[in-house]
C-alpha cells in the first residue's frame, strides 16, 4: 500500500576529484513508499535545481539491475540494506518514516571520486582489457550438445557471468580488493571450452593488472559476497587463486 | 619475483607459513598436556628439545616462520590500507555472514605476538637460550621445564594471561585455517562450509589442549 514518508538526507557532496568533499543535509516531504531510491534522488535533484542550487551527481542507466551502472554507499551498505538487489531496484518501502539516510560514494583508492556520488570505475575496464575476453571467434550458437559440457560446469560459468562490474565487492571490501571481480570474470570464461585455451594467460594478465591499478589483497572476510547484487560466491575466488598458483607453477 | 610482486603470490606465502605455524601448535600443545599426565616425561621431552643440533635446526626452522608470516602481514596490511584510500565511510554496517574475526585478523596477530614474546621471556630465554650459550637465567636447570610451568602458573594472573593469549589464538585460527584452504584453491562450494567447520574444531581442540595446562594449575591452586 503507498504512504508517504518525510526523510533526512545526508549525501556526500564533492566538487571534483581535487575538492575537498564534505556531506550535506536534505529534508525530504512527503515521498512516496512506491518510488524507488534513484526516484527519490530525482525528485531531491528537480528541488534543488528550483532553488538554483548544483543537483547531485549520480551514476544510473538502465534503472533494472543489470547495466551495473549505479552505486552508492548507503547507511553502511553498497546498493543499500536490502540484499542481492542494486541500488536502483531499492525502494523507499525498505524505509520509515522519520529516517536519516546516508548515502556516500564508493570509497577506494582504485575508484577516485569524480563528482559528488560518481567515482571513476574505469579501472574494470583496464582488466577487462588485460585479458577478459576470447582473443579468436568462436563462432555462432553451437548445435545444442555439439560441444558436451558439464551441467554443473555450465551452471557455474552462468552464475559467474552475471557479475555486472558495479563495483561493490571492492566499495565493500575492508582491503579495496577486487578479487570478487575479477574471479567472476576469469571463472566464466575459464569453465567453457571457448575460453579454457586462454585460461593460464588470462588469469596471470588480469591479476597484474589488478594489482597495477592498487587494489588490495583478499583476506577472505566474505564482505564482497554479502554485498553483492548478483550473489557471486567466493568459490570464483578460490578457483582464480588455484588457476593463478598452477599457472606461475609451471612457468 | 611473483611471491612478493603479486597478490595471490603474496598470499600464497602467507598462508603456506600459516599451515606450517597450525602444525606446529599441533606438536606444541601435545607436548604441553603431557606436563599434566607426568612432569617427568615433560622434562624427558624437554631435556630432548634442549640444545641438541636437531632441535636448534628446528627452532631456527620455525623461527623463520614466524618472521615470514609477520612480515608479510605488515606488508600486506600496509598494502591494503592504501588500498582503501584515505577517506573512510561515515557509517559502516558489516553485513551477515562477515565474522569478526575475519576483519580483525591484524589486531589478533599484534596481541598473539605480544603475548608471544613474554611466553618467550617465560620459557625458551630460561630454557633453550640458557642452555645454548651457559648463562643460567632461570632459578632451575634449563631442561626442568616442568618445575618453570608449575612455578609460572603458581601466579594466577599468568594463568589468566595465558588463557587471554589462547582466546585471541582461537579467533585468530578459525578464519586463519579455512581462509588459508580459500587462499590455496582448495576450495569450493561445497567445501567451503566443511572448510569452515573443520577449522572451528580443529582450532577449539587446539586450543582447548592448550588452555588446560593454565586451568589445571588454576585449578590445583584454588583447591
Amino acid at each position: 500500500m503507498e504512504k508517504f514518508i518525510n526523510i533526512t538526507l545526508k549525501i556526500w557532496r564533492q566538487a571534483g576529484p581535487k575538492a575537498k568533499g564534505r556531506f550535506e543535509t536534505y529534508q525530504l516531504e512527503k515521498v512516496s513508499t512506491d518510488s524507488s531510491f534513484l526516484e527519490m534522488l530525482d525528485i531531491l535533484n528537480e528541488k534543488l535545481i528550483s532553488e538554483h542550487i548544483d543537483p547531485i551527481a549520480f551514476d544510473h542507466d538502465c534503472r533494472e539491475g543489470i547495466c551495473g551502472m549505479c552505486s552508492l554507499y548507503i547507511n553502511g551498505h553498497p546498493h543499500g540494506p536490502d540484499t542481492e538487489i542494486t541500488t536502483c531496484q531499492l525502494h523507499m518501502r525498505k524505509f520509515k518514516d522519520g529516517d536519516t539516510i546516508v548515502v556516500e560514494p564508493w570509497r577506494s583508492a582504485g575508484f577516485p571520486v569524480i563528482k559528488d556520488l560518481v567515482v571513476d570505475r574505469g579501472a574494470f575496464d583496464k582488466i577487462i582489457q588485460a585479458g577478459g575476453y576470447i582473443s579468436v571467434n568462436t563462432g555462432g550458437v553451437p548445435d545444442g550438445n555439439a560441444i558436451p559440457i558439464p551441467k554443473e560446469h555450465a551452471d557455474e560459468a552462468m552464475d559467474a557471468a552475471t557479475c555486472i562490474g558495479c563495483g561493490a565487492c571492492v566499495a565493500a571490501c575492508k582491503n579495496g580488493s577486487a578479487m570478487l571481480f575479477v574471479s567472476a570474470k576469469v571463472s566464466h570464461l575459464a569453465l567453457l571450452p571457448q575460453g579454457k585455451v586462454e585460461a593460464a594467460r588470462r588469469v596471470k594478465a588480469m591479476v597484474a593488472k589488478m594489482d597495477e591499478l592498487g587494489f588490495g589483497n583478499c583476506t577472505n572476510t566474505r564482505a564482497c559476497e554479502a554485498e553483492c547484487p548478483k550473489n557471486i560466491s567466493i568459490s570464483n575466488i578460490a578457483r582464480l587463486n588455484r588457476q593463478f598458483l598452477s599457472a606461475k607453477f609451471k612457468d | 619475483m611473483w611471491l612478493i610482486d603479486s597478490s595471490v603470490g603474496r598470499k600464497f606465502i602467507m598462508s603456506i607459513s600459516g599451515v606450517f605455524l597450525i602444525l606446529f601448535l599441533i606438536f606444541h600443545s601435545l607436548m604441553n598436556i603431557v606436563v599434566i599426565i607426568s612432569p617427568e616425561s615433560y622434562n624427558q621431552i624437554c631435556a630432548f628439545l634442549g640444545a641438541n643440533w636437531y632441535a636448534v635446526v628446528g627452532s631456527l626452522v620455525l623461527a623463520l616462520g614466524f618472521v615470514i608470516h609477520i612480515l608479510y602481514a605488515l606488508y600486506l596490511t600496509f598494502l591494503n590500507l592504501r588500498a582503501r584510500g584515505h577517506e573512510k565511510y561515515a557509517v559502516k554496517d558489516t553485513p551477515k555472514g562477515v565474522e569478526w574475526s575475519s576483519q580483525n585478523m591484524f589486531v589478533l596477530g599484534l596481541i598473539i605476538f605480544g603475548f608471544l614474546v613474554l611466553h618467550l621471556y617465560n620459557f625458551w630465554f630460561k630454557m633453550q637460550f640458557a642452555e645454548l650459550t651457559g648463562i643460567h637465567t632461570g632459578s632451575f636447570d634449563p631442561a626442568n621445564g616442568a618445575a618453570y610451568v608449575s612455578a609460572l602458573f603458581n601466579h594466577w594472573i599468568y594463568c589468566v594471561l595465558y588463557i587471554v593469549w589462547l582466546a585471541a589464538l582461537w579467533f585468530h585460527l578459525t578464519h586463519g585455517m579455512w581462509s588459508a584452504m580459500q587462499t590455496l584453491g582448495l576450495n569450493n562450494r561445497k567445501w567451503l562450509p566443511r572448510l569452515k567447520a573443520i577449522s572451528n574444531v580443529l582450532s577449539t581442540i587446539i586450543v582447548l589442549v592448550f588452555i588446560s595446562v593454565p586451568l589445571y594449575y588454576l585449578a590445583i591452586n584454588i583447591f
